[in-house]
């Protein structure tokens, strides 16, 4: 096991410095003069601009601006903004913000997604199965800006029960954009969790414990659901390192200043520095999570062994 | 196929949505009747109610594609008037009017257009790609396969609308319609290709491959006449559902500003406009969203009910 996740460890940093490259070189290709854009309506003159090209490396070739950057980072430095603001204090701002929504929509997913998918998969082609199947189906099928809007239409403006935007109202500002955000994954958890219960209701071991006379109780909570609940397990915690990432649309439409929020605006106002760092950030997040997603298979599950 | 590969296999088919059950060697294959996967496959689908709304829901939006003036009852998109701004939808206006005051109802419906050129443009080229590198990894194995494999990697972390946005914005494609499309294929092909990958190493060690090899069959022929065609499956089922999540992906980066830009009718555009109107007017983005939402039901409904038929193991 060790040898497996140190293995797993050494593949991730060509995966990290090529993914956070290839943002850079597509920062780097963004069209007009972040500098002179700084000025507004008073032009700055040529020597602050030349100052401040040499300050930010702007006259270098990509790779080179690139290596100058890995640098700084190894050192703990994710650079400054072009007004000076440190990039990391950005992220430590913005971060609790999308934590918390992280946090909000796991949960949402976690309860609602296994606790339709046991009903569904107890009696399959039941009536609870077929509505968890088409209702499963209408979710994914409703794109994540729609939802948004129907959430706010509907549980914020017509009954008013959330905020629908910002973050003055504590957790209850993170209900609406925390379900949206699960809403997807919502769908995958409940369809997951009933296909995996009801292929292990046909298993021998199954069959075993009814035998035995034990009450159906016990045998769906402890020995059906243990074992079906191990891919359902593994999904979310890989869904949790998507999520950070996929926070943009929702964090965008209900006005969060998470990280998402942050590198939609930073790529507007063309903030090189800022969208690579947090870029960077979350394809850690990614990376890491479904690492943590591998070991914790093989863990849950003694039949898999990786060495 | 070793464990591992095994493992990846149901994992990427996870991920995918698209089960084939190719990973469980343990399907019955021995039952009385031998019919042709397709053949089952068909007669399964007839039988679907949910593929039926979902080919019915298809077809009209093709249709609205190709000839809105069928639907748009006589109105022109672009013969607007101010006085009728943001009208409620009436007896001859049946979706209102929009800020301009043009007929809603028209506008909605000359959507369809640009968005199923890009829904079908961009699935095309995650095809493509997903094919070529993912048989190429996967038939040739070694070295080739783990520098393939992290490039897909490197792409795959990185988010599709996050990607999307950053090559848009830096305007190297443009942007048009051609360059959405590009800009979603290009962050949106990772899953296809570790589907074929995976499929063509499970293909690979099968008897036939083997007799085919015998008989002193190229490398190239093996690959394009036994196995492709044998890793198809999972494959179609992931680009019909994915022409409705790339539909979405499209009117999310147009609504954001970095898609198509006006004067362009679009689904994206229309929502973004009625959006600071919610409270007054939301007849401006119930009906783009609800058009866009039936369009992108239609192609997951396919998509669920094909998997479906195409699964062995819901066979009983």
């Amino acid at each position: 096991m060790g040898r497996y996740i140190a293995r797993r460890l050494l593949l991730t940093i060509p995966v990290l410095i090529g993914a956070s490259f290839l943002i850079f070189a597509l920062v780097y290709a963004l069209p007009g003069d972040p500098i002179r854009a700084l000025g507004g309506e008073r032009p700055l003159s040529p020597a602050v601009v030349a100052q401040l090209r040499e300050e930010f490396n702007l006259d270098d070739p990509l790779v080179v601006q690139y290596a100058k950057y890995v640098g700084d980072l190894l050192q703990g430095d994710l650079g400054t903004d072009f007004r000076g603001r440190e990039v990391s204090e950005t992220i430590t701002q913005r971060l609790p913000v999308t934590l918390r929504l992280t946090v909000v929509a796991i949960a949402i997913e976690t309860v609602i997604g296994i606790i339709a998918g046991v009903l569904a998969g107890i009696r399959r082609n039941g009536f609870l199965d077929n509505l968890v199947l088409v209702s499963s189906t209408l979710i994914v099928s409703v794109p994540i800006l729609v939802l948004a809007f129907v959430a706010q239409f509907v549980l914020g403006l017509q009954f008013g029960w959330f905020p629908i935007a910002g973050i003055n109202e504590g957790w209850l500002s993170y209900v609406l954009p925390g379900l949206v955000l699960a809403s997807g994954s919502l769908a995958y958890v409940a369809r997951l969790t009933r296909t995996s219960i009801a292929e292990n209701l046909r298993a021998d071991y199954v069959r075993t414990a009814r035998a035995k006379g034990l009450p159906n109780r016990t045998v769906i909570g402890r020995h059906t659901l243990r074992n079906s609940l191990i891919p359902v397990v593994t999904f979310i915690g890989a869904d949790i390192g998507t999520l950070m990432g996929g926070a943009i649309v929702t964090e965008t439409v209900f006005n969060l200043p998470g990280i998402g929020r942050a590198v939609f605006d930073s790529v507007q106002a063309q903030e090189g520095a800022v969208v690579v760092g947090i870029v960077t950030l979350m394809v850690f997040f990614f990376i890491f999570f479904n690492l943590v997603v591998d070991v914790l298979y093989a863990v849950l599950d003694p039949r898999i062994r990786y060495d | 196929m070793t464990e591992q590969q095994q493992m990846d296999l149901r994992r990427d088919e996870v991920e995918a949505g698209a089960q084939t059950g190719l990973a469980s060697p343990s399907v019955d294959v021995t039952s009385g009747r031998q019919n042709s996967l397709w053949g089952d496959a068909w007669r399964d689908l007839r039988r679907n109610p949910l593929f039926w709304i979902g080919a019915v829901l298809g077809l009209s939006f093709l249709l609205m594609a190709l000839v809105p003036q069928l639907f748009a009852r006589g109105a022109d998109p672009r013969d607007c008037d101010l006085s009728n701004s943001n009208q409620k939808p009436s007896a001859e206006h049946w979706f209102g009017f929009d800020q301009q005051g043009c007929d809603y109802l028209a506008n909605v419906v000359h959507g369809a257009r640009n968005s199923l050129i890009i829904g079908l443009l961009a699935v095309a080229v995650v095809l493509v790609l997903g094919v070529v590198v993912g048989a190429i990894a996967g038939f040739y194995g070694r070295w080739l396969d783990g520098l393939l494999s992290r490039l897909t990697d490197i792409f795959y972390a990185l988010p599709l609308i996050l990607g999307a946005l950053v090559v848009l914005r830096s305007g190297i494609l443009g942007r048009g319609v051609v360059a959405v499309a590009i800009a979603l294929a290009a962050f949106g092909w990772m899953t296809a290709m570790r589907l074929v990958r995976s499929q063509v190493i499970a293909v690979k060690s099968s008897d036939y491959v083997a007799a085919a090899r015998a008989m002193g069959a190229s490398n190239r022929r093996i690959l394009v006449r036994h196995i492709l065609p044998n890793a198809v499956a999972p494959v179609l089922v992931y680009t019909t559902i994915t022409i409705g999540v790339l539909i979405a992906a499209e009117a999310t980066l147009t609504f954001l500003g970095v898609g198509l830009q006006r004067p362009a009718i679009s689904w994206g555009l229309q929502i973004e406009n009625g959006q600071s109107l919610l409270r007054t007017a939301p007849h401006l983005v119930l009906f783009p969203s609800l058009v866009l939402t039936l369009t992108v039901m239609a192609f997951i409904m396919m998509g669920d009910a094909l998997r479906d038929a195409l699964d062995p193991r819901q066979r009983a």
